[in-house]
């Protein structure tokens, strides 16, 4: 599944500006960004695919028991998330590092749950209510639903303040639509009108499995049947990212109904450090894509509006010092105390929860020394 | 109902629930209730009745009929503020969000690291005795007891659901709340204006000196009215009303063990790895030296539940539970 002439694209793959019919109700919300906002999605592109990188070499090296790469879907992330506003909840899967980085959350904290310290690593409340990685396929659209209808009922949506009406933005990919949370997401936001904004990145793969078999027309149309407006956007252009992201918030907020953004990208690394893409997928697939890719494509269309060549070697310094400073926390990352096992299993005092854990620390006492 | 929630007053556990419902969305406007057909109809077994009338649809919502869908909204409510109650209509129809309930609610305060609460109950009519077809009479409990997370509670009497729906719904922690659907209809006092226990505790109601019975829900009417045909045999039995299914109050149970030196333990739920196992084991483990026989239990068969016509010898009833206290009275 490429892209079609559905497919709203902003930035060609060659760096130019797409005017099309289709392109012509967004390039006002590109030509409104300035030259500072245009050199933040590149320089958040760039450090999260440092980053990304040093964690896979992380993970290959022992320190990880698993990482999850997000590289080749910089582009889908950086611009939907610069097009979310600070009252709007994110609820992503758990490839969305960029939009972590963009919502505040250190990715030291990624970092974290991969490494096995834990398995939240940040209080959304505290990071401008970006959510918690969820793991389980598809379950978090859900929850992205409840806190929508929430806002419904508080009254913080749809009251004709864009500067204050919240949204609910949520990440899946395109095997996540095959589940059945997905669908009862759609029914419930379409049926309460929920202010959610389905962002799918369909980058092509569900681990080994191509999305031709989760789906056999183009994943934007799905949402329709539910009575939720979709469109297709080319995930690897972040102009079209941010500006279509940011229409349909803007439509979500003002009380127009949830809708769904299927942004085409792909999953140019493995889908874990786990996997093997090389059991199946071809070479050339992986190759049309690199042809496509977000930064390299960004990076020439930065150059044409004049932005020279010391603003991308000082990126890629900041990008190594990133991922350098990354690799040293996370080399000091230690196993946490025995008694975390206990700890917030419930909010309140819980008898065998009490017990288990004083079990627990008699046991290690009667080693002697440190337990 | 139009009766002001104080005194005592006589009705059924249906009725009960529902005054305990509207007390509770009455006491805090953050108390929402969502299932299928609670609104108008007033849900299957009419316990909403009345609810969305005068609370109006957004806080009595009758949802699409999706039971991970109803469950999985409900946590995002509740990441939002809101206290959501939600009504699964049937037993055996709570598997479809059995993934919402176990992988997400379950665990999300975890996750979170205690930074996240999540004041979800989620109501279960469970249990037999209402000559239903299949997926209608089941008890499910023990699969929720068994996750790390979940609190679970069951009344046995009208005066308990009143007060334990408003304390479940007053809990930081996600509460399953079972709700023994063959004792909807007879009617039992409510005392409105206390509890007489917390939400987890046993409750010892009828005292006995040989031998101890326990159970939960539906079963504790059963156990009483062995106890009564025991009576007059002349056999003296003490009877347990459980209550919460998670944690379990065992202070009483052994206190009660150590006095009868005897136990059964009865539940309409299959036998094998359940609550009913759950205890026999820790009643083992802790008051083994007071126990002048083994701990029996009394279940369901491990088979699925019987076509209606033969619920009545799948379910326990008190002949099978004198039978159970013969046997251990004989060691």
């Amino acid at each position: 599944m490429s892209y079609t002439a559905a497919t709203v694209q902003l930035l060609s793959p060659e760096g130019t500006i797409v005017e099309s019919d289709a392109s012509a109700e967004y390039l006002p919300l590109i030509e409104a960004l300035s030259d500072e906002q245009l050199r933040e999605f590149h320089r958040q592109m760039v450090v999260i695919r440092k980053f990304d990188n040093e964690a896979t070499n992380l993970q290959r090296q022992g320190q990880l028991g698993l990482w999850v790469p997000s590289l080749g879907q910089e582009a889908a992330q950086v611009g939907s998330a610069y097009a979310s506003k600070p009252q709007d909840h994110i609820f992503p899967a758990y490839r969305e590092h960029a939009i972590a980085r963009i919502r505040g959350v250190d990715p030291l904290n990624i970092i974290k749950l991969l490494r096995g310290t834990t398995h939240g690593g940040w209080n959304p409340a505290e990071h401008n209510n970006f959510h918690l990685y969820t793991l389980v396929i598809g379950s978090h659209t859900l929850h992205a639903t409840g806190v929508a209808m929430a806002m419904t009922l508080d009254g913080t949506t749809g009251t004709g303040h864009p500067e204050t009406d919240g949204a609910v933005l949520t990440y899946f990919g395109d095997g996540a639509t095959s589940q059945g949370d997905v669908s009862e997401a759609f029914v419930f936001a379409a049926s309460y009108q929920a202010p959610v904004l389905f962002f799918l990145q369909n980058n092509h793969w569900a681990i080994s499995v191509p999305v031709a078999t989760q789906s056999r027309t183009p994943l934007y149309l799905r949402s329709e049947g539910f009575g939720i407006p979709g469109i297709q956007i080319d995930g690897n252009d972040v102009l079209a990212s941010y500006a279509v992201t940011f229409a349909n918030l803007e439509t979500i907020r003002a009380g127009g109904g949830p809708r769904l953004i299927e942004a085409l990208t792909y999953r140019m690394g493995a889908h874990t450090s786990s996997d093997d893409p090389t059991k199946y997928r071809l070479d050339s697939d992986v190759e049309y894509w690199r042809q496509r890719d977000p930064i390299s494509r960004f990076e020439t269309y930065l150059r044409s509006r004049g932005e020279g060549d010391a603003f991308f070697a000082d990126l890629e310094v900041e990008a190594a010092d990133f991922a350098e400073d990354i690799r040293k926390r996370t080399l000091t990352l230690e196993t946490p105390p025995t008694g975390k096992i206990f700890d917030h299993v419930y909010s309140e005092p819980h008898p065998v929860i009490d017990s288990q854990k004083q079990w627990l620390a008699d046991y290690e006492a009667s080693f002697g020394g440190d337990a | 109902m139009s009766t002001e929630s104080t005194g005592t007053e006589t009705m059924p556990m249906a009725k009960a629930l529902n005054a305990g419902l509207r007390k509770a969305m009455q006491d805090d406007a953050k108390v929402l209730l969502m299932g299928e057909d609670i609104g108008p109809l007033g849900g299957v077994f009419r316990v909403t009745e009345g609810l969305q009338a005068e609370f109006g649809a957004q806080r009595v919502m009758d949802t699409p009929l999706a039971e991970s869908g109803i469950i999985g909204t409900a946590i995002g409510l509740a990441m939002g503020g809101y206290r959501p109650v939600c009504e699964i209509q049937f037993d055996g129809f709570i598997f479809p969000g059995f993934d919402q309930i176990t992988t997400q609610l379950a665990k999300l305060t975890n996750r979170h690291e205690g930074q996240l609460q999540l004041p979800v109950v989620i109501r279960v009519p469970y249990g037999g005795h209402i000559g239903a077809v299949e997926h209608h009479q089941e008890s499910p409990e023990a699969y929720f007891a068994h996750t790390p997370g979940l609190r679970l509670v069951s009344p046995s009497t009208p005066h308990d659901a009143y007060w334990m729906i408003q304390e479940a719904i007053a809990s930081n922690d996600p509460v399953m709340f079972f709700e023994p659907k063959s004792r909807y209809w007879p009617k039992g006092e409510v005392d409105f204006t206390s509890s007489g226990a917390p939400l987890h505790s046993t409750r010892v109601i009828r005292e006995g000196s040989e031998i101890t019975l326990l159970g939960h829900g539906a079963m504790v009417s059963v156990l009483l009215q062995a106890a009564e045909i025991a009576a007059e045999e002349g056999t003296s039995i003490e009877v347990i009303d459980i209550r919460s299914l998670s944690p379990i109050d065992y202070a009483p149970i052994i206190a009660s063990v150590q006095k009868t030196g005897r136990l059964v333990v009865a539940s309409e739920a299959p036998g094998f790895v359940s609550v009913s196992s759950e205890i026999a084991a820790t009643v083992t483990e802790r008051a083994f030296y007071s126990l002048e026989a083994p701990v029996l239990r009394v279940t369901g068969f491990d088979a699925p539940f019987p076509p209606a016509k033969l619920e009545t010898v799948y379910l326990p009833d008190a002949d099978r539970v004198l039978e159970a206290v013969d046997r251990a009275l004989a060691y």
